[in-house]
This record gives C-alpha cells, structure tokens and sequence, in this order.
C-alpha cells in the first residue's frame, strides 16, 4: 500500500543523533512534506532516503524491496530521484547533457556498443537528446537548450536538477527546498510544476521552509525537531498542532534563532486563519 | 550534414584522418619519420590516459608502468617464447585489463592526491619487478624485440610502421570519441563533476571510474606492445616513473578533456626537444619556458584554450 516505509530510522554523526527514532509512511501520489528548523535533520533523512549516507540503525522499503545498506544508484535504480540543496549539477557538461544524464539507467549499453558507436546506440542518443529536450520544455528551461549548464542563473538550475531527476522516470522525487534562493515569481511557478509532477504519477517529498509553498501544494507533513519526528498529518491538522506552533513560536524560537522569519509568520498566519 | 561534419566526431576525425594522410609529403627522411610514428605511440597512450584524467577526473602516475608491461609482455612472449607476435600482444593486453582491473578496484577509491599516491606506488612496483626479474627481462640492459610479423610477412621499416601507427591512433581516437558520446562517457563527465550527483542518478561510480581505469591502461599496454616491436629494443626507462610524468604533462598540456588535445599534447612535447636541439646546452630550459609560457597563456591546455578563443572571436 505505502510507497514507502521508513523504519525506527536512525542517524548518528558521533554523539549527535542528527535523526533517532524515525518512523513513517507515503502513501503514493501524494505531496509529502517535511519541515522543521535548520539542524532539524530534513537533509540528514534525504540523504538516508537515497543511500548517500547509510542509516546507524533501521530501515527503509520502497516498493516492496527493502533497500536499507544499498548504494545511492541501487536507490535509483528502484525509482527514486532527487535534487539538491546545494545543487550537484555537472559544470562541466551542457545544461542539455546534464539532462541526458538523468537518462542514464533507461539508456545505459554494453561498452563495447559504445565504443563501436552501434548503430541502435546512434539511434538510442538521439532519442534521449529529444527527451531531454522534452523534459527541459517541460520544467520551463525552452530557452537554456544550448545553453552551457555554468551560464545558467540559479533559479534556472534549480529547475534543471528537477528536469534531471525526472529524466530517471522516478515514482518518487525528493526536493530538498527547491524554493530556496527563488524571486517570488520564480516560488509561485514551482507549484504548478510540482502539481504537474503529481499529475504525472510522480510521488513527490518536499523539503522546504516556505511556508506558502509548503500549506500550498502539501497533502501530509512531518514535523522534524532535533532529528525526531515532532507531529506528523493532513497539512491542516499539522499547522494546527499545538506542539508545531510551539516548537515555532514559543520557547524554540530561541534555541534556533536563524530559521527564516516567513515560517513564524505564515504559521501565525495559518493559525490566525485556522481559529 | 554541414553541422554533423563540424561535429568533432565526424568532422575533427576527417580532418583528423587527412593530416595523417598528408604528413608524408613533408616527412623528407628517415628520422622525421621515426619522431612521427613516436608521436603516434604516446599519442595512443595520451588519448587513452586522457579518458581517465580528463574526462573522469581521476589521476594516475603510473601509466609508463602499463605501458611497459605491454612492452616486456610481447618482448618476453614474442622473442624468449617465440609466440607470435600478434598472439603475444592481445595476450599481454588481455593480462594488463586483467590486472588493472583487480588493482583498479580497490584503489580508485581513492581521491586526488591519494589516489596519485597510490598509481605511483603501482607503477614503482611494476618498474622494480621489471628490473630485477634480469632472467626474463634483461634487468636495467633491457631486451631485444624480434620484429612484428604476422602471417609470414614482416613488419619492418619506418614508412610501413608510419601507415601502422596511423591507422591505429586514427582508430583509438575514434573509441574515444564514440565512448566520450555515449552514455557512459556522459557518466564519466558527471562523476568528475558530482559524484554524489551522478550515483542518485543510477551511476555506479565505483564501477564507472574502474572501467575507464582498465580501457586507459588497454591503450597504453597496446601501445607498449607497438612501441616494443617497432624499436625493437627495450629498457626499464619506458617504465621508469618520469615517462609516466611525461605522458601526463602531454595530456594536461594538450588539454583536459579534450581527445584531439592529448593528440597535439603528444605531439608537441614529443617534437619540441627534437626541435630544441638547436639551443643545445640551453635545450632544457628553453623546453621548460615554453611549458611555463604555455599553461599561463593558455591555462586548459593548448586545444581547449584555443577553441575558446576561436569561439569568442566568430561571435
């Protein structure tokens, strides 16, 4: 039934328990989101959900197959995709290569047919050139198709680790805060994309402070406090959770005194609205 | 069909093919066309090498080691075994993917300096063995190579080995070029960019970074092979780890990255002490101002700097 289940997950760097204890479930098609202040463990959990870093105890099934231990391509290989905070796009390559890289798994060949150039390979690279392009049309970047990927702005490569992740044909896209470093405009058109992602069959989790984006588009969040899981619902029941509003208005608003300004306001502003 | 021939794959390997075609015109004598077909050797090597540090962004100082195993293989088989000599080298080359395999695995691991560490490590072993084991080897005096034969016919004299040597860097820059284009040649690309990008992709880094490992260390044992049976004669100091340094410096000098850049990285610093030979005392210096001049003005290697240029100046 769940898409995926994560188990009494845990992840120690030394003595500090960045997630303890975690346990959860997606349930697929929906927008899953996970909020919580900085040093809340989000990133940690991501990097737990696609094998780059290896949970101290635990466990993680996807689709049926538990991958807990597995390589972050073997996590790929299931259908997971994902973009970065801190983006990994590859300077070094074409934004529309960048792209075909993503096609990697449904594309790959034997080395010898890619050192022959075979004929089905020549035909196979110009297929993934025109999905790539598809794809790039798709999440908005039409005018970046000959672009080099180290002359893009950020916003647009934002969207290019989005078309990237979406070349892989996930079932399940992990978007660590693709809001973050966006104008406005460029915030408000990420949720129509991540609806048309959901639209496509594709289960997104997002990791994101902005508030409006999150209450936007979000069918279930997780609350994270110090790697712990502080509530967990339907977005209207969590922005609504005594223990939430809490940990971002009342005594913790001291115990982090960098997460941004827009949470507390948007959840006293959900707050306001929900009483 | 205009944009497929400027594509370098069709286009930079037709012209490619015409240089080799031509060059004879103004190879007057023997001697030029030795320093050719030397270039196309280390030329071989270079594009091979170039897969591995260019493309994938992995290091290695040990490739001279390689190369010599290729080298000594068909020296030993050939000319103490009396195998045939083209049975003695896709044996040698075959046992060198073998072993580049195994050591590949465990020490691409390794990043950066460490992983310099440790090929340079693997190339002194290769070197030592070589020049020890004198029952086979010869030790430091080195081993005479019976020349290339293959079905009766003898493969001897400078213009025949010229068209050889040719035609085989024609077709080794053609692999490269057909690997750089292919999928896997894209995941060597990101994997040298993000690795962590690349595996959430479904790229098996590990895999990717030994498989590219093998193929260069394939180009340069073939080489050896070539090398061996051209001279025919061989010593510990194509082996030695300086010729791995040398084989290095073409690539960064040609250009990272860049398939017709280890070609011209070759080619160059093959030619210039030959050329420099008129500065005599001075030889070395000169060749090292050059260097110097050269990664300054034209910082990613001589190739990419200059298509740059190109491209700025056409817009």
């Amino acid at each position: 039934m769940s898409l995926l289940r994560v188990e009494a997950l845990s992840k120690k760097f030394g003595g500090v328990n960045a997630v303890e204890d975690l346990s959860f479930e997606i349930r697929p098609g929906a927008v899953y989101s996970i909020i919580g202040p900085n040093g809340a463990g989000k990133t940690t959990l991501l990097n737990l959900l696609t094998g780059v870093y290896q949970p101290s105890s635990g466990k993680i099934v996807f689709d049926g197959h538990d991958l807990t231990g597995r390589a972050p391509y073997e996590y790929a290989s299931h259908g997971i995709a994902r973009t970065f905070q801190n983006l990994q796009v590859f300077f070094n390559m074409s934004a529309l290569e960048n792209v075909m890289v993503g096609r990697y798994l449904k594309e790959r060949c034997g080395l010898l047919s890619a050192l022959l150039r075979a004929p089905r390979l020549a035909r196979a690279e110009r297929a993934c050139r025109e999905e790539a392009a598809e794809l790039m049309r798709y999440v908005g970047l039409q005018d970046y198709l000959s672009t080099a990927s180290d002359a893009m702005p950020y916003g647009a490569l934002k969207r290019l680790e989005i078309a990237r992740a979406l070349a892989t044909e996930p079932k399940l896209m992990l978007l660590d805060e693709p809001a973050a470093g966006l104008n406005p405009t460029e915030a408000l058109e990420l949720d129509d994309l991540i609806g048309r992602l959901t639209g496509r069959g594709v289960t997104v989790v997002l990791v994101e402070h902005n508030m409006r984006l999150v209450m936007g588009v979000s069918d279930h969040i997780l609350v994270l406090d110090y790697g712990r899981k502080l509530a967990e619902g339907p977005a209207l029941a969590v922005r609504s959770d005594p223990k939430v509003i809490e940990a971002y208005l009342g005594s913790d608003a001291a115990h982090d005194g960098s997460f941004a300004p827009e949470i507390a306001s948007a959840v006293a502003a959900a707050v306001a609205m929900h009483r | 069909m205009l944009a497929r021939l400027a594509s370098p794959r069709t286009g930079g390997l037709l012209a490619f093919a015409a240089a080799i075609a031509l060059l004879p015109l103004v190879l007057s004598n023997k001697y030029f066309y030795d320093i050719a077909i030397l270039v196309g050797l280390n030329a071989i090597v270079c594009v091979g090498l170039n897969l591995l540090i260019g493309y994938a962004g992995q290091i290695s100082l040990g490739h001279a080691g390689f190369f010599g195993l290729g080298a000594y293989g068909s020296a030993i088989l050939a000319s103490r075994f009396g195998w045939p000599p083209l049975a003695a080298m896709l044996a040698t080359t075959a046992a060198v993917a073998a072993l580049a395999f195994l050591v590949g695995r465990p020490i691409l691991r390794l990043k950066g300096n460490y992983l310099a560490m440790a090929t340079l490590g693997l190339g002194i072993i290769i070197f030592m063995v070589i020049t020890t084991e004198d029952k086979y080897t010869g030790g430091p005096d080195g081993i005479a190579v019976v020349p290339f034969s293959l079905g009766g016919y003898v493969l001897q004299g400078e213009r025949i080995w010229y068209w050889v040597v040719g035609a085989l860097l024609l077709l080794a820059v053609w692999l490269a070029l057909n690997l750089i284009e292919s999928p896997a040649g894209r995941a060597l690309r990101a994997l040298h960019s993000s690795e962590v990008g690349a595996e959430v992709v479904g790229i098996n880094a590990a895999e990717q970074k030994v498989m590219v490992f093998v193929i260069s260390a394939v180009f340069a044992a073939f080489a050896g092979s070539l090398a061996a049976h051209y001279s025919g004669f061989i010593t510990p100091s194509k082996v030695a780890f300086l010729h791995s340094i040398e084989l290095v410096t073409m690539v960064v000098f040609g250009g990272m990255a860049s398939i017709f850049g280890a070609v011209v990285g070759a080619a160059v610093l093959t030619t210039l002490p030959q050329l420099l030979a008129v500065f005599e005392d001075y030889e070395m210096m000169v060749f090292g101002a050059v260097m110097m001049g050269t990664m300054i003005f034209l910082p990613r290697g001589v190739v990419p700097s200059l298509a740059r240029w190109l491209a700025r100046w056409r817009t």
